[in-house]
């Protein structure tokens, strides 16, 4: 019987059944922030094994509250600095080379198909982009990672979406992920890991599969996983370049990483985006999304691009090209946070930066900031947010304020006009 | 192994996100005792208001996908130290369920059919549970009215409760 891309990776990472439904995996990333890290090693510490089981495969990064904002977010800063430098983990990112984990990491070359990884983080499902097994998990597990370098899993069920037909003109990959959300639920895809097929799939870059797998755990999926192709490589090849004699070869070994045609999946769906239009979310959970035409006129006090979901380049240029001499409307704070220095650069070197800033935006660093409340463009008590996040929790970008989620092009728009509406790249 | 059950907390809504459980603002804090009066404080719940809700329960009973959103470990945390150890549900997100048992508590599932049972039973009325842990059974009671059910763990989830939690077994095993 064929196998499915996670149970692939659960086949050649197992190190343990303790029982028959449980499968303890090597580890080949651990992944580090530092508001869920510094509790780990805090208990660490206070148990007597401050060790790490490999500092090579573990990277840390300062990116949710950064730079500090007080004594507290100091002190987590502090703590995981000391702890990268105590135990010779080299790759940890903090102020002026970091940025938001979900995009820094990636963009470092550090995730390849066939991984395993997890961090104290719900979002870690972004990087099966890859083809890699990538799960959120919480302090304990990451406690046990860092000085084991194992996770304990149930073995994962596969839920299958073949994302079928031709987007229309402004829908982007945050739509379709905001459309199988919708259409799937918030718990439609709890303790099973979605697998990402289709000629949409296949024609996407890096940066929307990111987008696109960041978003599954919204769904409760432990991991969004796209299987690796020609774009994987042609993305990694900066990095594998002395790993493989040529692109061809690294596409063949990665091909070990695909799933059977006979893989048995829990459930197969096939999601047709020909007539899907853009999408927003109206309520306090992102599977209550409507198609933006029915919430045009719905007025916003701040639009707020960046984030693991949508801060990466693509996002900022097809922002910018909605944007382009424009000016925001007066009521509204427009904030841009690339998600790295990388994308900051890029940006900046590409004048994509100018047409925000003349637009009326401010452009922060990159950090996550608003995203959970946390600095950075916190709301205030009835104030709403257009924003490209992936969460529209109540409270989450502050007591009392409301967010609707949406793409890039069509957080732009809104920005323009004041009130949702959809972009003028969408043809209507 | 901590203690398990007391008086019930009933909160009648699916999808409660660990946002809600525990508000990202308070995730600066080192000591797990200082998220202890902000449990609960951003729920969306008509009528719920957790400084007064709250006082002396020590279990909650719910509907489905709870604990769902970020994997904040917070969120047992910010129960815990409120001493409820227990949580029963229809279902739970991955993450905040594996949190649990992680940390040695208790995430029990029952059908749907079960639930609809407790809070039409039990919602309206001061309500305890008892947990017979080697037993996988739970009786709730409210004076009136005291009923039975059993749960299933499996092994591995049991034995993360006995062990006190993850760290120490992955420690002497891997
Ligand atoms: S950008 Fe938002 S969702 Fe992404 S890692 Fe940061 S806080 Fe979490």
């Amino acid at each position: 019987m064929g196998k499915t891309i996670a149970e692939k990776i659960f086949d050649t990472h197992e190190v343990d059944r303790p029982f028959p439904d449980v499968r303890v995996l090597r580890l080949d990333r651990v992944l580090c922030h530092e508001i869920t890290t510094p509790t780990a090693i805090d208990d660490l510490i206070r148990r007597g094994k401050d060790r790490v089981f490999d500092p090579e495969k573990i990277k840390a990064v300062i990116d949710h509250v950064s730079p500090a904002k007080d004594e507290k977010t100091a002190l987590q800063g502090k703590i995981l600095r000391d702890w990268a430098r105590r135990h010779g983990i080299k790759d940890f990112f903090d102020i002026g080379s970091n940025g938001v984990c979900h995009a820094l990491f990636p963009e470092k070359g550090f995730i390849r198909p066939g991984f395993t990884v997890i961090m104290g983080d719900s979002h870690t499902c972004t990087h099966g982009a890859f083809g890699a097994f990538a799960a959120g998990v919480g302090t304990t597990d990451l406690e046990v990672g860092i000085l084991k370098g194992v996770c304990a899993f149930r073995s994962p069920k596969t839920l299958r979406i073949n994302v079928i037909g031709r987007p229309p003109a402004g829908v982007f990959a945050k739509d379709i992920i905001l459309g199988i959300i919708g259409k799937i639920g918030v718990n439609g895809a709890t303790d099973r890991v979605i697998e990402f097929h289709g000629p949409v799939i296949s024609t996407m870059s890096m940066e929307s599969r990111m987008t696109l797998c960041n978003m599954a755990v919204e769904a409760g999926a432990t991991s969004g996983i796209c299987q690796p192709d020609e774009t994987t490589v042609e993305y990694l090849w900066p990095f594998i370049k002395g790993e493989y004699s040529s692109k061809k070869h690294a596409l063949e070994d990665f091909a070990q990483w695909k799933s059977d045609p006979d893989a048995e999946y829990e459930k197969v769906i096939d999601f047709d985006v020909s007539t899907l239009e853009p999408l927003v979310t109206f309520g306090y959970k992102p599977d209550q999304v409507k198609p933006v035409r029915e919430m045009e006129g719905t007025k916003v006090d701040q639009v707020y691009i960046g984030s693991c979901t949508n801060g990466r380049y693509e996002d900022l240029e097809v922002a910018a090209s909605v944007l382009k001499g424009k000016k925001i409307h007066p009521h509204v704070r427009g904030i841009l946070a690339p998600a790295t220095p990388e994308v900051y650069r890029k940006a900046l070197e590409g004048g994509l930066l100018k047409i925000f800033l003349e637009a009326g935006f401010c452009v922060t660093n990159p950090t996550c900031g608003a995203c959970l409340g946390m600095s950075n463009g916190v709301l205030a008590p009835g104030e709403v947010c257009a924003s490209t996040t992936n969460r529209n929790f109540n409270g989450r970008m502050g007591k009392g304020g409301m967010i609707h989620l949406m793409s890039p092009a069509t957080a732009a728009a809104t920005a323009v006009a004041g009130v949702i509406t959809n972009s003028p790249l969408y043809a209507r | 192994m901590k203690p398990f059950g007391g008086n019930v907390l009933f909160l009648d809504r699916s999808d409660i996100n660990t946002d809600e459980i525990i508000p990202a603002k308070y995730l600066t804090e080192i000591s797990k005792e200082a998220l202890k009066p902000h449990l609960l404080e951003d729920l969306k719940l008509e009528g719920f208001d957790p400084l007064r809700d709250l006082k002396g329960k020590t279990a909650i009973v719910t509907r489905k996908n709870f604990g769902c959103g970020s994997s904040r470990e917070h969120a047992p945390w910010a129960l815990e130290v409120n001493g409820i150890h227990i949580v029963v549900a229809e279902n739970f997100a991955r993450i905040f369920r594996q949190n649990m048992f992680n940390c040695g508590m208790l995430a029990v599932e029952l059908p749907s059919e079960t639930i609809d049972e407790l809070f039409r039973v039990f919602s309206k009325s001061e309500t305890q549970v008892e947990v017979d842990f080697p037993n996988d059974r739970l009786t709730f009671s409210n004076g009136k009215t005291k009923k039975t059910y059993s749960y299933h763990l499996s092994p591995f989830d049991k034995t993360l409760v006995e062990a006190g939690g993850w760290v120490e077994y992955a420690d002497a095993k891997y």
